[in-house]
Parts: structure tokens; C-alpha cells; sequence
């Protein structure tokens, strides 16, 4: 916060430093930033989050965490010119923030929850269990809000002082900036574009998160943890909601604006966005890889038949993934639930799915779509 | 407090028209303070006493108050802006130079924009906790409903506000979104299956000029129509659409037995 303050203050800021080990530094990270390489990393990270929460929580492990992040986060501004002209830009300030506040949000939520089922293993009531004990709203609450008023009216009109609201030229229907970017809080979807046609990425997926969202008290039919931090009693729910907002929203979101460069091509967090990279496209249709690669045959002429392999592939992923799931591993959950929620359930985690699979496939066997149906623009 | 400010204090407070306003003393004990919160409209969105891990600022982190005082400070600065700003394309742009020119205080715009992407934030982050402790549970499953109907409508609103500059970000931004549009299944004209929908006599009904796009765009590409249209959403139905639903949204958190704590 402090250091980006700080070379907000002078425009061009510090001369980047620069030291053959800083290179290498820098060579790594950016080698390592690529999605199929750092995608997998950051979801190993949030594995171990859930699982060790009882130890990061600590407020050491924790303050050490936060050190090692502003330090890289930061620091890398010193030395990096393009690393630095991505933070510093207006319009990406709040993505700054939104990270050091969810980082901040997730520490107090799992601190709580670390202590909460200590007691609850202990036996222990929960502290506040009694129902009882209250407080009257004048003073302790109206004097809390009342404090909060200030600070954050202080904050805003800071910011406000501090950083001017960009305005770049005027609007000309003519010429599209590369790369043409939507607001940062919609560049999850932008850059789901990258592994799906506009209809899915834009359209069905946001629809669904409304959709899974609304559904999610009616589906989740636990009782326990309602009214108190716990990541022991409600594991499944906690893993499947974060997974989908911190690594398929939060990080495709920095993925979107920091690493998106012109013609949405990738490029490492140090590295200059050179708009004349030409990266080959080399990603084949699920069609192709069977018929043309495993049979030896060319593409037959009807859609359907071409696209078969594809179409009952997807069906069956959407269709028959989930009553399988029902009656394997996630037996107990449907006979808790009950056949209406689970499929409600299940239909929305399989799609949730198709995406984190989509980006394997592609990565692996640079898959481009399991169903090509140009005839209809339906693309998946 | 020296002696002459404390019988001027005196004298306001037992004035008719201090009484008129206040119906009951400082709220200094028991029933005073109660009748503090009972008496004043905006303060009875409270109830009058709290479970303590509800105020615990761990517990909710204020976010849903911030996401309110958010959603406050862009409705006053908002209609401040509306003073200073015609949305048409001869004048948007340099309307927007002009507030930072010009205009006393030029921090409007300032305060306007960085305050809707703090109400982003804040939003995520009040549902991030609302989630996190379970408070979506039974009996809250509506308000959590009500609450990502408002998550809509405030992403909608940033959306919407983000043409409004008339810049290069602004346009191009809003392109990309409402291409998105375009590609919706059986009502956009690029998304699957937009020949489906057919009058008898195999008139199509989804066209470039009838589709989902153009319904967004009232054109099909971001021209002064979608200005228009942009700003009227911006400034009247979805700010509307909101205040209603947070006013369902307290009333509900109220009704709903205040703020989850354990049982
Ligand atoms: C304009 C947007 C919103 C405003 C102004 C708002 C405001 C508030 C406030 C002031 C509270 C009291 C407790 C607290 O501060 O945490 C609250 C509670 C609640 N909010 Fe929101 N909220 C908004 C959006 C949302 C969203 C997006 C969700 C979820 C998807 C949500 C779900 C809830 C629920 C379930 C409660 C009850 C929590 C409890 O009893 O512990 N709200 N809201």
C-alpha cells in the first residue's frame, strides 16, 4: 500500500533495479505465470488453505504471509517498469485493494473458524453462544456504525484525492483499443472467453452463478455452522464456494487485467506487451482428434455424425455425471438431500466443472472445442 | 463543560422546538436509549438491543453497512453529477473535462468512481462473510436471495455507469459486455440457434435489429442511443430497483431474528 502510495507520488517513479539474480528472478516468474502452469499452483494453494487453516491462521504465520506478498507485490514495482505501469494504472488501483481486503477478509473469517472448532472438538460452547446477552443498540452499535461513517468517508475522499478518475480520449467508434478490456469485476468472464464461445462465457455461466447463488441455502441442507466462522463442519460447501470465488472469479480476474495484453495474448507479469507477437493457433476440435487423427477418415458431412463424439460427451458429462455421483461417491449427500436438490446441486457443479476441465484439455491436448457446430453457432 | 455552555445546552434542550424533535431525554440510560432507537425512522431500522457476536466487528466486518454507505455516498455524488452532465455524445466528454475543470471541489467524479468500485468490493466482501458463517441458512434463505439480486443490480449499475464518461475505456468496455449479448442463445443473432424463433411464414424473428443486443444497445453497436439508454438505467431504474431491495433486505434481516449468531 505504502510503496504504491509512494511512487504514485512521482510519475515516472525509481529507475527499475536491475541485477543478473533479479533477471533470473524475473525469467522464473514469468515462466511460471503462464495459466497451465500457475493455475494448478494457485489451486494447490488453496488445497493446502483449506487444509492447514489451522496453522496459516496463526497471526504469525499469517503476518509472514502478508509480508512475503506485499514484498513481492510490491517490491516487484522496483524491478519492473511493466509490472509497475500494470499497478499503477487508475483503473486497476481497486484490483489492489480488492486483493489485500478479501486476503485480510479470509484471515479474520478463517482465524475465527481455527478457534471455533478447537472449542467445538473441546466441547466448549461457542463464545457469544448465549442467545441472551445483548447490547443496546445506542450506544454500542450506533457508535460502531457511526465510526465506521467516518473512516470510510475519510478513505474515499483520500482516494479520491490521491488518484484522479482516468478519462482516456475521447470515444471513437472506429478504433478499438488493443486489447479492448471490460470492467475489471466482469474480466473473470472475459477471460473465460479464452476457453469458451461469448454464449457460454457470457451468457450460461453468469447465469448460473445467479442461478447456483440464489439456489445455494435451498441446496445445502446442513444445519451446522450458521452463525459462526467453522471450516470443519461445512467442508464440501466451503471448498466448492471458494474454489468458484477465488480461483475461477478472484485469480482469472488478475489473470484478465494484469496478464491479458494486446490481442488477449498471455504475457508474464515483467514482461513488455509487445502488440506485434504473433502467437500461432494451433488448437484442434474434438471432431478432428476423432476422426481424422484416431479413424484416418475425413470429416464426415453430416454435422451431427461429425460432431457425435463431442455431443454425447457433453451429454453425458451434464446428464449422466450426476446420477452416477448419486449412486458412487456422493451417495450419502443425495440420500440427505433428496433427489430435487441434489440435481440442482450436481447440475450446477458439473458445469462449474466443464470450465476447470475445459482449461486441462486445452492445455494438455490443446483442445479447442468438444462440439463444433458452426452451422448452428453452437460452439462448446 | 464550562458553566455558560452547559445552561446554553440547557436552554436548547428544554426548548419547544428541541422537544418537538426529540421526543425523550439524552440517551443516557436504560429507557432513554431504547426510546433513542424506537423514536427516529432511520434508527429504528435497528432493533433495540443486539445479540453481542452481531456487533462484533470481526463477526460482520461492517461490510453490509459499508456496501449501504457506499451505496449512499454515489446516490448523493451521483446526483451531484447529474447537475454538470447531458448524456449525448456532443456533449458527454467534454461535459466530464468540464467537472474537472471547473467545477468547486472537482472531486465529484473522483468520489463517484473509486466509490462504485469500493461498493464492488465491499459487496463481495459482505457476501464473502455472509457465506462464511452460514448465514444463509434457514431461516435467512430469502434475504441471501434479495442479497444477490442486489449484487446484480449494483454490478449492473457500475456497468451502466462505466459508458457514461464517453471515453475509449467507456465504449470499448461496454462493447465487449454487450457482445456477450449478442451471443445469447435463441435471442442474440450470433448465439446458438438465432434462426429458431420464426413468425409463420419463416419470417425471422430475431434480426440484428430485434435482438437481445439491440434491446441493451437501442442500435447494434454502443451509438447515442445506448448513451441514452445507459444513463436512464444508471440514474433512475436500477438506483430505484436497489433502495427498493435494500429496504427488503433490512426489513428482512430484521424480521429474520437480526444478525445469525450461534443457536
Ligand atoms: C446493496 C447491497 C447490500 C447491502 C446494502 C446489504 C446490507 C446488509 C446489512 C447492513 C446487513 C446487516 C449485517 C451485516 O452488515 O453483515 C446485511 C445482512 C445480510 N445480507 Fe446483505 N447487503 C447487500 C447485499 C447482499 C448480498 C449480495 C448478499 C448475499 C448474496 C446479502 C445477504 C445478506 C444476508 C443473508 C444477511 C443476514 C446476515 C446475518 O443475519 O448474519 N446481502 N446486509
Amino acid at each position: 500500500m505504502l510503496a504504491s502510495l509512494l511512487s504514485l507520488a512521482s510519475d515516472a517513479g525509481p529507475s527499475p533495479i536491475s541485477h543478473p539474480a533479479i533477471d533470473a528472478f524475473k525469467n522464473f516468474v514469468n515462466a511460471v505465470s503462464v495459466p497451465e502452469i500457475s493455475l494448478p499452483l494457485f489451486t494447490i494453494g488453496f488445497v493446502l488453505m483449506m487444509v492447514g487453516y489451522r496453522w496459516w491462521t496463526k497471526p504469525s504465520v499469517a503476518t509472514l504471509l502478508l509480508l512475503l506478498f506485499c514484498l513481492f507485490y510490491f517490491g516487484s514495482m522496483l524491478i519492473d517498469p511493466n509490472y509497475r505501469l500494470i499497478i499503477k494504472k487508475p483503473d486497476n488501483v481497486p484490483i489492489t485493494m480488492m486483493l489485500l481486503s478479501v486476503g485480510l477478509c479470509l484471515w479474520v473469517a478463517f482465524r475465527q473458524a481455527a478457534l471455533n472448532d478447537q472449542r467445538i472438538e473441546k466441547g466448549l460452547p461457542l463464545p457469544d453462544a448465549d442467545k441472551d446477552d445483548k447490547v443496546l443498540v445506542w450506544p454500542d452499535l450506533v457508535y460502531t456504525e457511526l465510526i465506521c461513517l467516518v473512516l470510510a468517508t475519510a478513505l474515499l475522499v483520500l482516494w479520491s484525492v490521491l488518484l484522479r478518475a482516468p478519462l482516456e480520449s475521447p470515444a471513437n467508434p472506429a478504433g478499438p483499443p488493443n486489447p479492448s478490456k471490460a470492467p475489471w469485476y466482469f474480466l473473470g468472464l472475459q477471460e473465460m472467453l479464452v476457453y469458451f464461445d461469448p454464449w457460454m462465457a457470457g451468457v450460461i455461466l453468469p447465469g448460473l452463478i445467479i442461478t447456483g447463488l440464489i439456489a445455494t441455502p435451498y441446496i445445502d441442507t446442513n444445519p451446522k455452522g450458521n452463525g459462526y466462522y467453522t471450516v470443519k463442519q461445512r467442508p464440501f460447501a466451503l471448498s466448492v464456494w471458494l474454489f468458484g470465488f477465488l480461483i475461477l472469479w478472484v485469480v482469472l480476474i488478475v489473470f484478465g487485467t494484469f496478464l491479458r495484453g494486446p490481442n488477449w495474448n498471455f504475457f508474464g507479469p515483467y514482461e513488455y506487451w509487445d502488440p506485434y507477437l504473433q502467437v500461432p493457433l494451433t488448437n484442434i476440435n474434438l471432431s478432428d482428434y476423432f476422426w481424422v487423427f484416431a479413424l484416418g477418415k475425413p470429416l464426415p458431412a453430416s454435422p451431427i455424425l461429425r460432431e457425435i463424439v463431442g455431443i454425447i460427451f457433453v451429454s453425458a458429462w451434464v446428464l449422466v455425471l450426476p446420477p452416477v455421483l448419486a449412486h458412487t461417491v456422493m451417495r450419502r449427500l443425495y440420500q440427505s438431500m433428496g433427489a430435487v436438490r441434489f440435481y440442482v446441486m450436481a447440475f450446477h457443479l458439473v458445469i462449474m466443472a466443464l470450465l476447470p476441465l475445459k482449461m486441462v484439455l486445452r492445455w494438455v491436448f490443446t483442445l479447442k472445442y468438444f462440439v463444433y457446430l458452426p452451422e448452428f453457432n453452437l460452439n462448446l | 463543560m464550562p458553566q455558560p455552555l452547559h445552561s446554553v445546552l440547557e436552554y436548547i434542550r428544554s426548548s419547544q422546538p428541541w422537544n418537538s424533535i426529540f421526543r425523550h431525554g439524552i440517551p443516557r440510560d436504560r429507557r432513554t436509549r431504547v426510546m433513542a432507537i424506537m423514536s427516529n425512522v432511520f434508527l429504528h431500522l435497528h432493533p433495540v438491543a443486539v445479540r453481542k457476536s452481531g456487533i462484533r466487528l470481526s463477526f460482520t466486518w461492517c461490510m453490509g453497512g459499508l456496501t449501504f454507505f457506499l451505496f449512499l455516498a454515489e446516490t448523493i455524488s451521483g446526483v451531484l453529477l447529474m447537475f454538470y452532465y447531458r448524456p449525448v455524445p456532443e456533449y458527454a466528454y467534454s461535459d466530464i473535462i468540464g467537472l474537472r475543470a471547473h467545477v468547486t471541489l472537482g472531486l465529484l467524479r473522483e468520489i463517484h468512481r473509486w466509490g462504485a468500485h469500493a461498493m464492488i468490493i465491499a459487496i463481495w466482501l459482505h457476501m464473502m462473510r455472509v457465506f462464511l458463517t452460514g448465514s444463509y441458512k434457514p431461516p435467512r434463505e430469502f434475504n441471501w436471495g434479495v442479497g444477490v439480486i442486489l449484487l446484480v443490480i449494483t454490478m449492473l449499475l457500475s456497468f451502466t455507469g462505466y459508458l457514461l464518461p464517453w471515453d475509449q475505456l467507456a465504449i470499448w468496455a461496454i462493447t465487449v459486455g454487450s457482445n456477450m449479448g449478442k451471443a445469447t442463445p435463441f435471442l442474440g443473432m450470433g448465439g446458438p440457434f438465432s434462426d429458431v424463433l420464426q413468425l409463420p411464414g419463416g419470417v425471422p424473428l430475431v434480426t440484428t435489429r430485434s435482438d437481445a443486443a439491440y434491446l441493451l444497445l437501442a442500435g447494434t453497436s454502443v451509438g447515442e442511443n445506448a448513451l441514452m439508454r445507459f444513463y436512464v438505467l444508471h440514474c433512475i431504474a436500477l438506483p430505484l430497483a436497489a433502495a427498493t431491495l435494500i429496504a427488503v433486505h433490512f426489513w428482512r434481516v430484521r424480521k429474520d431474528g437480526g444478525i445469525s449468531g450461534p443457536l
